[in-house]
Formats: structure tokens, sequence, C-alpha cells
């Protein structure tokens, strides 16, 4: 039976979504390995001290949130377990709104923690990088008030900072530009202050060269499978864990689909070479 | 009232995902309905946002309120007007200013950062010993990274016919960007199955309720 290439790829669309569907709903509870990229990251917040200042910057928007939202709630949860005040911060308008999300999120298991003492959402500013050197020289300057209109004064978290130095780590959770670059290139490059962070998978090999010697990422969390390690790290059963199921089998139906795939071509090429070997044989016969 | 305005909005959201989702199938109706929605909301919420998110505080609210002390904002707003003349035929030579500025302005900034960053900074943290790492893995990591990147930026070196040990350099150096594009292909993927896995998790689950 001949399947058309139309017809082959519904099924391969067919069998990729039910293999990704059946995870969902029923659990294997597979467990993933803790990179050292995620370690490192995981390292840095674990080993401020409590009480420090550090910024997470949500620069990304619904259409990468599988990704980045675990990690920005498990970052959050890891710096509110460790005492340290959260300054929330966005390249990308709608960072706005996931901080919000996170925060809520989280905060149903940290009740006690308290917008403008340990926490503060100072919301989107236009301008990715220079916004960012503006921040090394000035906070208030860039962010007059938070997100409800409280002026920066007021805000008890920000009475002691006052520019990007004054912060112990800089996280920024980056599907695009602006995002973990511009970051790392003004606040670890110019201003020394550690950068860590978390991208899609897809930018993930492209961040990997900045995690080296010079520590210009310290650490990097690429992906679903990075965001499960960092909550697995934390002890924390969230949603990218959950979902690494799915993922796991697709990657495996995928693989299987490539040696298929691989298969059929080797098979075809062998048929193509005998075919035209009877053909040869069969004219010098013709002509003998 | 919020309830049902949250069932319709999951309603709605699941209806879209179904309408892309159909594309799978074959072109029809439904996708390029869904698409035409997309299209057009996005450009009605980013005026709005742009308006209200950008241009109000920055510029329109701080000029009511204190107009001598920010005069110099009248600047940026004279180029923006300047950058819609691109609207008239007659008047699009105008905007050309705005966008000298513009490019002249991101050249300068990006040029000092990227160099730093993705040169001397890159250049230094190759240039380590490979042999003072604590562990055996380490050592070997140090030595494919030092060996890797060579390679790879000699396979780039187009000035000398590549022959004898520079052809095998060069090879080695393909064998590096043959491996890293496999890794490139396989971070895609399992980004693209990210996409898959979170609208699956919200028709399942918050549409369907069959997630727990």
């Amino acid at each position: 039976m001949k399947i058309s290439v139309l017809a082959e790829r519904r099924i391969i669309y067919l069998v990729l979504l039910i293999a990704v569907a059946l995870p969902l709903l029923f659990p294997i509870g597979w467990k993933t390995e803790v990179s050292g990229y995620t370690q490192m990251a995981y390292d840095l917040i674990e080993n401020t001290p409590e009480n420090k200042v550090v910024i997470i910057s949500f620069d990304y928007d619904p259409s990468t949130m599988t990704e980045l939202q675990p990690m920005g709630e498990a970052m959050i949860e890891h710096a509110f377990k460790r005492d340290q005040k959260i300054i929330a911060t966005a390249l990308w308008p709608m960072g706005v709104q996931m901080a919000e999300q996170a925060f809520e999120k989280v905060l149903r298991d940290y009740p006690d923690k308290k917008r403008g003492l340990d926490y503060v959402n100072l919301g989107y500013k236009v301008g990715g990088m220079v916004t960012i050197q503006a921040m090394g020289r000035d906070l208030k300057e860039v962010y007059p008030n938070d997100t409800r209109n409280t002026p920066y004064d007021q805000i008890p978290l920000l009475a002691n900072t006052r520019r990007l130095k004054d912060v112990a780590w800089v996280s920024s959770l980056s599907s695009g530009v602006p995002g973990l670059k511009e970051w790392m290139m003004v606040a670890r490059d110019s201003y020394n202050v550690p950068v860590t962070g978390g991208c899609t998978a897809v930018s993930a090999p492209g961040f990997f060269p900045y995690v080296n010697e010079q520590r210009q990422l310290t650490g990097l969390l690429g992906g679903l499978k990075a965001a499960s390690e960092y909550e697995s790290l934390i002890g924390r059963l969230g949603s990218a864990t959950t979902k690494m199921d799915a993922q796991s089998v697709a990657h495996l139906l995928i693989l299987v689909f490539i040696a298929l795939g691989n298969i059929k071509v080797f098979v075809a090429k062998k048929k193509k070479t005998t075919k035209t070997k009877a053909f040869i044989i069969k004219r010098r016969k013709s002509n003998d | 009232m919020i309830s049902i305005m949250n069932t319709f909005g999951v309603w709605l959201a699941a209806f879209f995902t179904l309408c892309i989702f159909s594309f799978l199938y074959q072109d029809n109706p439904f996708y390029k309905f869904a698409e035409q929605v997309f299209v057009g909301l996005s450009a009605a919420y980013w005026l709005v946002y742009i308006i209200y998110s950008i241009m109000v505080p920055n510029l329109f609210a701080k000029l009511a309120a204190d107009f001598s002390g920010n005069i110099i904002l009248l600047i940026p707003a004279a180029l923006g007007l300047m950058m819609l003349m691109r609207i008239h035929p007659k008047t699009q030579w105008i905007s050309r200013y705005p966008i000298a500025i513009m490019v002249g302005t991101t050249a300068g900034i990006s040029m000092l950062r990227y160099m730093k960053s993705d040169i001397l900074q890159q250049l230094t943290a190759t240039m380590i010993n490979p042999f003072a790492a604590d562990t055996t893995p380490e050592v070997i990591g140090n030595l494919l990274m030092i060996i890797g990147t060579i390679c790879g930026v000699y396979f780039f070196y187009f000035s000398k016919k590549q022959e004898g040990v520079s052809k095998a350099v060069s090879k080695v150096g393909i064998w590096f960007l043959m491996v890293s594009f496999g890794a490139t292909f396989g971070y895609t993927v399992m980004a693209r199955i990210s996409l898959l896995i979170g609208r699956l998790d919200f028709l399942l689950g918050d549409w369907l309720h069959l997630i727990k």
C-alpha cells in the first residue's frame, strides 16, 4: 500500500498529538538529571545572603509562557525561600502581567510575603539596552513609581537600592530581544552584577557560550527541561515537571520518525539502484 | 458575571486554537479567519498599548505636568512626527533624518557593547589553561572548546586555498559546526514541542478539565 506524502504528514501530526496528550492525561513520572548550567543558576541564588535585593526581569509574552513561566515561578519561590527581596521588571510590555501571574501563584504558598516589603513590580519600560544603562545610573529615574503608582521613595524594599550595582543578582527570563543578552551586556559586562536567566529552548544554544570562564552568565536555564530541573532542585512539583513526560515521549517519537525516514530513504535508494542495474543488464543483453 | 466571561474566554481561546490546528489537515476558512483576527487584534492592541503605556506617561503626562521642565522632550516628539511624514510621498524625505539619528545612535551604543561582550570577553574566555581544571571531564571539555573555537573560526578563513594541514583543520571545524547544528536542531524540536504541550495543556486542562 502506497501512502501519499500529505497523508504521511497527517499521520505524523496525529500520532504526535496523541503522544503528547497521553502523558499529560496519565503522567509517567520520569526523572530528569540536573545539568551544570541549571545548578550554577541555582547556586547563585542559594548562596546570596538573605535580605539582599535582586531583579527578575520578565522579558517575554504569553506565546512562550509554557517554557518561561515555570522558570519565573521557581526563581521567585527560591528567592522567597532565601528571604531575598525581589524587584520585578519587564523589557517586554506583557511581561508585567506575566510577573503578576507568577507572583500570584507563588504567593499562595507564601502568604506572609508582602508587596512593597518583599517584592515589587516596577513594570515595563521601553528602550531595551538603553533602559538598563539608565538603571545603572539611577533606578528611580527609570521607574519613578511601581505598577500600582506607588512612588519609588515610598516603597520600603527600595530604600537602599538606588542603582543597578545595589542588587545582588539579575535574572532575565527572555524570549528574544530585548532580553537576557542586553542584561548581560550592560549589567554584567559594564556594572559587574552577576546575571543569570532563562530562555526558550530554541535560543539556548546561542546563549551557552556566554556561560564561560568570564562568567558573563552565571548559569542558564534553557527551555522546559531546565525549568523542570530547577523545580526539582527547589523541591517544587511545578508545571514544568508535569509537562516533561510529554516532552520526553515526543522526543522519543521524533527519534523513531527520523530513523523510519532514514530507513525509507535507504530502501528507496537501494530499490532504485537494483532497478537501474537490472535495466543496464537488460540493455546489454538486448545489444548482444 | 466574571465566571461567565471567564468561561466565554476559555471557549473562545479553545475555538481559535482548534482553528489554527485545523491547518495541519489542510488550509481552510477557519484557519484563515483565526489568522486574520490575530493580525487585526495584534495591530489594535499594539496601537493602544503604545499610546497609553509609552506616549502618555513618557511624553504627554510629563509635558502636561511641567512643560518648561520637560521641554527637551519636544525633540523626540518632533523626531517622531517627522517619522510619520513617510505617509505622504511628497514629505517622505523628512523621515530620513529621524531614521539617520536612530541608526547612528543604535550603532554607537551597540558597537562598544558588542565589541566587549561578543569579541573581547569571548576571546578571553577561550584563553585559558585547559589543564588547570579540577576533573578530567572538565579538562577534556576545555580542550574541545579551544580546538572547536580555533578550527571553527579557521573554517571561515577564505584568503588562502585550504589544502594539506589547513584542510584538515578546516574539516575538524566543519565537524564541530555540524555537532552544534545538531544540538541547535534538538533544542528547536524541544521548543516547538513545548508550544504544542502548552496548547494541549490548555485544551485538556482549562477547557475540557481532563487534567487534574
